[in-house]
């Protein structure tokens, strides 16, 4: 079945304007790609850290940042090829259990940056089966905007960590976004909100 | 981690319990948080005195390169961390080290040095041989220890560069210093 025409696929930019609505002190992570668009189309935020490489890395930058502020709610929002990449991190959350964790995938099942080329999750890769047969208990598909609202009202909860949800997204290429990309701001912007000073 | 018959030369024998106590004690110090590892047999012992910390978060990884990603977090967040590996895991990072550039955060890792100094294993060479090239084209600093005594010092100036003058730096522990594994049928 073509994608134009299965049932369910959101408007990634409505995903993620969703999920960061109400975001209070949450630390957003936004993978390689449209992810990094998503997040700053929803809001450019001193507690936005936008990454335009390290493809493979985004849960992994999460986790590092969980641990070290576990009473502050932590969202990485990445795409299936980057999540894709960094399969294994998966199983490294799995065993840490960071509560104050979610790792949402924007499946588009292709790699949209690049061309459209498709993915493994458009054939047989079932990233919710990863995250769950990685220990991550609470691993599970969004297919409406109302489970997205749903879910993000639970953001802030730093105890029901980990959490992965994987969301059908409609594969158009959306106009770009462009988030700041000087990761020594980014990063020090960040560092300065939870209250840490230059070196 | 899975029994390994990599006891070495009486030397190293008698000293393996001094330098890495040396390590964790300059680690703490230097108030390290998280300590993700690829477990090597030259990291056991300090391995060993992370997961009994309660002050470091040892944080096991399926692959090296995570290691750089969540060193990246964690600075993000507030807390230093140190990598540990082997010498085959540095090939790993490559693209991921670019966060220590773009991020300009203080990367430390430690590498157990495989492939040199009278090693058995010939599929340890190639990796081993690029390991300090591999890891200055990439922008990380590189300091080595060969012998016990200078750990201590090699490690002070290491945590020193890294920490706080956010410079990459890598510690090769040499295969000299570890021992060399012995393959026993």
């Amino acid at each position: 079945m073509s994608k134009e025409t299965r049932p369910n696929l959101l408007d990634r930019r409505a995903v993620v304007a969703s999920l960061l609505a109400n975001r209070k002190g949450t630390i957003a992570v936004g993978g390689l790609g449209a992810s990094t668009y998503d997040i700053a189309a929803a809001g450019d935020h001193d507690r936005n850290l936008y990454l335009w490489g390290a493809m493979g890395g985004a849960v992994m930058i999460g986790l590092g940042l969980a641990l070290a502020q576990p009473k502050l709610p932590v969202v990485v929002i990445t795409g299936d090829g980057e999540m894709l990449m960094g399969m294994g991190s998966l199983a490294t959350v799995g065993l840490q259990k960071p509560g104050n964790l979610a790792i949402i995938v924007l499946d588009n099942e292709c790699y949209g940056e690049t061309g459209g080329q498709v993915s493994h999750t458009a054939g047989t890769a079932d990233l919710v089966g990863v995250a769950k047969a990685c220990g991550i208990r609470d691993s599970f598909a969004m297919t409406t905007m109302a489970e997205v609202e749903a879910f993000a009202s639970t953001l802030a909860d730093v105890t029901a960590g980990p959490r992965f949800a994987n969301v059908k997204i409609d594969g158009a290429n959306l106009e770009r976004v462009l988030s700041n990309r000087d990761g020594t701001f980014i990063v020090n912007r960040l560092r300065g909100s939870l209250g840490f000073q230059p070196i | 981690m899975h029994a390994r018959a990599d006891v070495s030369s009486e030397q190293a024998a008698e000293t393996a319990a001094i330098w890495p106590e040396q390590i964790f004690a300059i680690l703490q110090r230097f108030d390290v948080r998280q300590v993700p590892y690829v477990p090597d047999a030259g990291h056991s012992q300090l391995i060993e005195r992370v997961l009994g910390s309660s002050s470091m978060r040892g944080i096991v990884l399926t692959t090296e390169e995570e290691g750089v990603a969540l060193l990246a977090g964690a600075w993000a967040g507030g807390q230093r961390g140190v990598l540990l590996m082997q010498s085959s895991g540095v090939g790993n990072c490559i693209n991921m080290l670019s966060l220590t550039q773009v991020f300009r955060f203080p990367f430390l890792t430690l590498v157990t040095m495989r492939g040199e100094w009278g090693e058995f294993n010939p599929w340890q060479v190639p990796m081993g041989s690029s390991t300090p090239g591999v890891l200055e084209l990439a922008g990380v600093k590189v300091l080595r220890a060969s012998h016990p005594e200078e750990v201590g010092e090699v490690m002070e100036a290491a945590a020193g560069q890294a920490y706080n003058a956010c410079t990459p730096t890598a510690v090769l522990l040499s295969q000299r210093l570890i021992g060399i594994k012995v393959f026993v049928k």
